[in-house]
């Protein structure tokens, strides 16, 4: 399903003196099947951004395309619920909505406010819990007397029962080990190559941008600084930087190097793998 | 919706109703609770209008921010002048349609009395939006202050009133942050049958008292590194400085009570 947001604006409070500007002029498209990243400063309004691409916020000014429906400010909007099934968002600290006795209970919650009958639902659930590394005993447990990681866990697999066909997420893995970082991401990302779902990842993690999306779009107070591939964006550090973000690791390892070294790479590396591939080439043609 | 809540919401901004000591604004809410109940006919309501108007005009608060936020209210007020109009039955009749009468009891009662409630939500709201909460709190603490010679736990009793309005806004952040989380899980909380509205109550309601028994537990960990130990010896960061103004305002209150008992009938 294609998103695409044209000169999208939102203003918290309207008409209160809390009135706040929190984002402007934003327009990004997001054809199906695409891994964005979304990346920004604290307050860039990245999350007001991904708020818009299910409706759960209504544009001041500007409209926002999902799949067939628009939205813009002055139609009274019915039925969003239709929206909501494909387009699922699964928040920051997502443990905080889990609510039922049992896990499963709470993972059939979603699936069946969108009309999905109880066996199904369970079913969904079943395969849900697997999905996140979770063992299907757990299940039967309430989810209050799970750890944090497993809480997360839940949460994720409640809104992957939705089976949407775009999938939102603000920071998943914020809090978690480095173990449960990798394991959560690798998983988001095989769901999104396996069912061609689009993804859109808010990360203050440079290293998943680049490892994952397959687009990258930098918010600034508000708007839409770039968008760009991975190796369009981390090519020019100083201006991340600049914007109070930051390069891969790798990247930054390579331009020290090349400072050191007085030469350049060929490319600019944005994983490891690759740095390890160009690493011989790079030392050659410094004897050269 | 809650946007425009204005409940315990502080406006900050410079004017003179914000540079008054918490103290005295307290007093003349407690004072003006009590005036109002001294006027009985259309001069005194009208100096209590007049009274509350300048009050507000003086807060720099904008009026319409003030109203819109009321709104609840005045279907309240409606109510109660409703209340009235149909069931005081007393003095002439003034208005008839078929078994339907308005008594002129019954109109002058329902205007004084729908009057005398929006007077005083106003003017307790200009307190609340004037004064920060905390300043609320050590106004209370101090006016309070005589009370701990009978062992009265004024500082405990502050201390409760400031925490719990300290979460009111990250309570509300919390309501519409789990809304929004829900609603993306397909709740419908504003449309659909009034049935699944009220079930829908539940999934907002259960993480809200979770979290919130969580954070008082960190609160109160977090009191305790810092040494917290209750009120004895306590010193204070802001000081309450009682000024000229507060003084005047108090007299202005004052000529008020006065003019009512004039003029009352």
């Amino acid at each position: 399903m294609d998103i695409s947001l044209k000169n999208v604006e939102y203003r918290y409070q309207v008409n209160t003196p809390f009135e706040r500007l929190a984002i402007q002029d934003v327009s990004i498209d997001i054809p199906s099947g695409t891994f964005l990243a979304l990346i920004g400063h604290t307050g860039s309004g990245k999350s007001t951004v991904l708020q818009h691409l299910n409706a759960l916020l209504k544009p001041t000014a500007g409209e926002v395309v999902i799949g067939e429906r628009t939205i813009t400010s002055e139609k009274k909007q019915k039925d969003l619920k239709a929206v909501r099934q494909k387009v699922a968002i699964v928040f920051q600290f997502p443990e905080h909505q889990l609510f039922e006795e049992t896990v499963e209970k709470d993972i059939c919650f979603g699936p069946m406010n969108f009309g999905v009958n109880e066996e199904e639902a369970k079913r969904r659930a079943h395969e849900a819990i697997k999905q996140v590394g979770l063992d299907e005993s757990i299940l039967q447990k309430s989810p209050f007397d799970l750890s944090g990681g497993q809480m997360r866990r839940v949460a994720i697999a409640g809104v992957l029962a939705m089976q949407p066909n775009v999938i939102v997420l603000d920071e998943p893995t914020a809090g978690l080990d480095p173990r449960g970082r990798k394991e959560i991401m690798d998983m988001f990302y095989q769901l999104h190559k396996e069912r061609n779902l689009s993804t859109i990842l808010v990360t203050h993690s440079m290293e998943d941008a680049s490892r994952y999306a397959d687009k990258i779009a930098i918010m600034h107070k508000g708007q839409v600084y770039k968008v760009g591939t991975p190796l369009e964006i981390f090519s020019d550090p100083e201006q991340l930087i600049e914007m109070g973000l930051d390069v891969p690791e790798v990247v930054k390892f390579q331009q020290k190097l090349e400072k050191t070294f007085g030469h350049k790479f060929a490319k600019t590396c944005l994983t490891i793998e690759e740095i390890s591939q160009e690493m011989p080439r790079f030392l050659k043609r410094g004897e050269a | 919706m809650m946007e425009k809540m204005i409940f315990g919401r502080y406006v900050p901004a410079d004017s003179v109703i914000h540079r008054m000591d918490p103290r005295s604004k307290l007093l003349i809410v407690l004072l003006f609770v009590c005036v109002v109940f001294l006027a009985n006919n259309a001069i005194t309501y009208g100096a209590l209008v007049v009274y509350t108007l300048l009050m507000l005009a003086m807060s720099k608060v904008p009026m319409r921010f003030v109203f819109g936020g009321l709104k609840l209210v005045f279907i309240l007020i409606i109510f109660t002048f409703l209340m009235h109009i149909f069931l005081t039955r007393e003095g002439p009749v003034i208005f008839e349609l078929g078994w339907f009468k308005v008594y002129e009891e019954g109109l002058r009662q329902g205007i004084f009395i729908s009057l005398r409630f929006f007077l005083l939500i106003l003017i307790t709201s200009i307190l609340t939006l004037t004064t920060a909460p905390i300043a609320i709190t050590d106004g209370l603490e101090s006016l309070l202050g005589p009370l701990k010679k009978l062992k009265f736990p004024v500082h405990e009793l502050a201390l409760m009133m400031s925490i719990a309005l300290r979460f009111i806004p990250t309570l509300m952040e919390e309501t519409d942050k789990i809304m929004k989380a829900q609603s993306a899980r397909g709740v419908e909380f504003s449309s659909g049958p009034v049935k699944d509205r009220v079930m829908a109550i539940i999934p907002l309601l259960i993480p809200l008292f979770v979290s919130s028994f969580k954070r008082a537990e960190e609160l109160a960990t977090a009191m305790e590194a810092r040494g917290y130990r209750g009120g004895d010896g306590r010193t204070r960061y802001r000081k309450l400085v009682w000024s000229g103004i507060d003084t005047l305002m108090l007299l202005l209150l004052l000529a008020l009570t006065i003019l009512l008992i004039i003029f009352r009938t």
